[in-house]
């Protein structure tokens, strides 16, 4: 199954400086489309019928979030566009923003025209500053020809916190606080930037809207499997030949992006989503990438044969640990447990109890964590458990 | 503040511009000075240890003194598992992580993942981003660093 280019169809093919390349391959079609063929309500059906779902990881339906936000009471609405790509192993929004800024703002246009937003904003997070100027240009010159007409869009940046890739976080980062998770609900339809409705969409999930409102809603979910329609952009690092980002659709094996594309050779283990994603064994190379089994974010990082997983597993609590926001309890104090009892694992200091503390705390944290990353911090650990135990059991320590 | 309100309130924009501030403040700089702090913190009527909350909660930010590039070293997992520069870098500038050349010309820092996991080993320097180094190339890349 080779490469199927959407979302990346720009990338490589135009000239990001110069908005009259993107205009000359359909650029602007769409949001001229929207806004003279489909009411909001119509182009949110079209949305909602295409069967897009987010592709920040959490997979929630796309044209149902725009539904919510156009419908919740109030006219000063807001979009924002989560830039902030902070998730270990992934790079391709930093991949499309160089190679293709147009279809990202008329993506946002189209997204705002939709729920009545006057103003939309971009968070792009500090590693990517390199990145402001050419977005910037962007901006400007679709804003030079007219093309964001009512509606103003405005880049914030990052000040370098993993957690601002959590949509209440980042929002509170916008609004000038410490990136802290909020607690929920109200969620960002009913409330979200300034207490107002709010859309929050991942780079990649925009990039696929003026694709949609060219082609229609058919042409888009007849691609992918039953709950996951489209294709998704992934980015292949660790021990490969060839990392980068790829293009697949939905439902495509693992196998394909890992030895087919990115050319990888005897692989032990793969995490799939960042920090916090799955650990799957290699035996599992055949299971179908798509938010019925694991996607994330995309985040695909390879281990070969020489791995120490324990290790590996350490590393990752400990970048947890540090990028914990500390407002929640299990999240601020279990990370930092966890990398303590890793700690002595890794040292070959294990005790027997210690596995059963890290399930334990493992199921407290996901529980009563209060956003994703802490729910999701333990995840690594649960895996590595259950598919590596021999390799913790050959660290407990011998009298 | 009601959902259905009107404009954002007065107070809450002129918050919203902290961060830009401080990020501002930070790139001509190279810190944030407390009297720095303790000025902005007056003019938007906030107290100071709110300002003090975002400069030390962002990792960009420094309340204290940093040298005049800060050097960033990525350890995060794709990066990890390749060489990860430290002790290269260490060798060049002879300070460690957390550290700042005598001379005042680096700041030496270890950070999470910056996204260039495609070109691992990958580092920053101020806001620029190398990948694929090799030991090597270091001494050429710092060398355009005063």
């Amino acid at each position: 199954m080779p490469e199927k280019r959407i979302v990346l169809r720009n990338c490589g093919v135009l000239d990001p400086k110069d908005i009259s390349t993107y205009l000359e391959k359909d650029g602007f079609k769409a949001w001229q489309k929207a806004r003279t063929e489909l009411s909001p309500e119509q182009l949110i059906a079209e949305i909602k019928a295409s069967g897009l779902r987010g592709r920040g990881g959490a997979g929630f339906p796309c044209g149902l979030k725009w539904e919510l936000t156009s419908k919740a009471p109030g006219d000063e609405k807001y979009v924002v566009c989560n830039a902030d790509e902070g998730e270990v192993g992934t790079f391709k929004d930093r991949y499309i923003l160089e190679n293709d800024p147009f279809t990202l703002i008329e993506g946002l246009a189209i997204a705002g025209y939709a729920i009545g937003a006057r103003k939309g904003y971009i968070y792009l997070r500090a590693e990517y500053h390199y990145l402001l100027d050419l977005l910037t240009g962007a901006i400007n010159q679709a804003r030079d020809r007219g093309l964001l007409e009512q509606f103003d869009i405005e880049i914030r940046q990052g000040a370098g916190a993993y957690i601002c890739g959590e949509e209440s976080a980042l929002m509170d980062s916008i609004e000038g606080k410490r990136g802290e998770a909020r607690y929920k609900p109200p969620f960002p339809p009913s409330r979200g930037l300034w207490q107002r409705p709010t859309v929050i969409n991942n780079v990649e999930t925009l990039m696929n809207i003026p694709q949609i409102i060219l082609n229609g809603c058919n042409w888009f979910s007849q691609m992918g499997t039953e709950r996951s329609k489209g294709t998704k952009v992934f980015s292949v690092s660790g021990d490969v030949q060839r990392p980068a980002v790829y293009e697949l659709v939905m439902g495509s094996p693992l196998r394909e992006l890992v030895e087919g594309l990115a050319r990888a050779k005897a692989g032990r283990f793969i995490q799939i989503g960042g920090a916090t994603g799955r650990i799957v064994p290699y035996e599992m190379i055949d299971t179908p990438m798509d938010f019925e089994h694991i996607l994330g974010a995309g985040s695909i990082i390879v281990f070969d044969q020489s791995r120490d997983i324990v290790d590996i597993v350490r590393r990752t609590m400990e970048f947890l640990a540090e990028e914990s926001c500390g407002k929640c309890t299990p999240c601020r104090q279990g990370t930092r447990v966890m990398v303590g009892i890793l700690d002595k694992f890794a040292h070959g200091q294990g005790e027997e109890r210690d596995i059963r503390s890290l399930e334990e705390l493992s199921s407290a944290m996901m529980l009563s964590s209060l956003c994703g990353l802490g729910q999701a911090a333990p995840i690594p650990v649960v895996d590595s458990l259950q598919r590596f135990r021999s390799d913790y059991e050959a660290r407990i320590r011998k009298n | 503040m009601n959902s259905t309100a009107g404009d954002i309130s007065a107070e809450a924009k002129k918050r919203g511009k902290l961060l830009v501030l401080l990020e501002q403040a930070q790139d001509k700089l190279g810190c944030l000075p407390k009297e720095f702090m303790a000025r902005l913190a007056a003019s938007l009527g906030l107290s100071i240890s709110e300002v003090y909350g975002l400069a030390t909660f962002y990792s960009f930010l420094s309340p204290g003194p940093s040298g005049r590039n800060v050097i960033r070293v990525c350890k995060s997992l794709p990066c990890y598992l390749k060489d990860l520069l430290i002790e290269s870098v260490k060798r060049e500038i002879g300070v460690g992580p957390g550290e700042t050349t005598s001379d005042g010309r680096f700041s030496f820092e270890l950070t999470n993942c910056i996204g260039a996991c495609d070109q691992a080993p990958a580092m920053m320097v101020n806001h620029d981003v190398y990948g694929g180094l090799t030991p090597e190339e270091l001494p050429r890349i710092l060398e355009r660093y005063k």
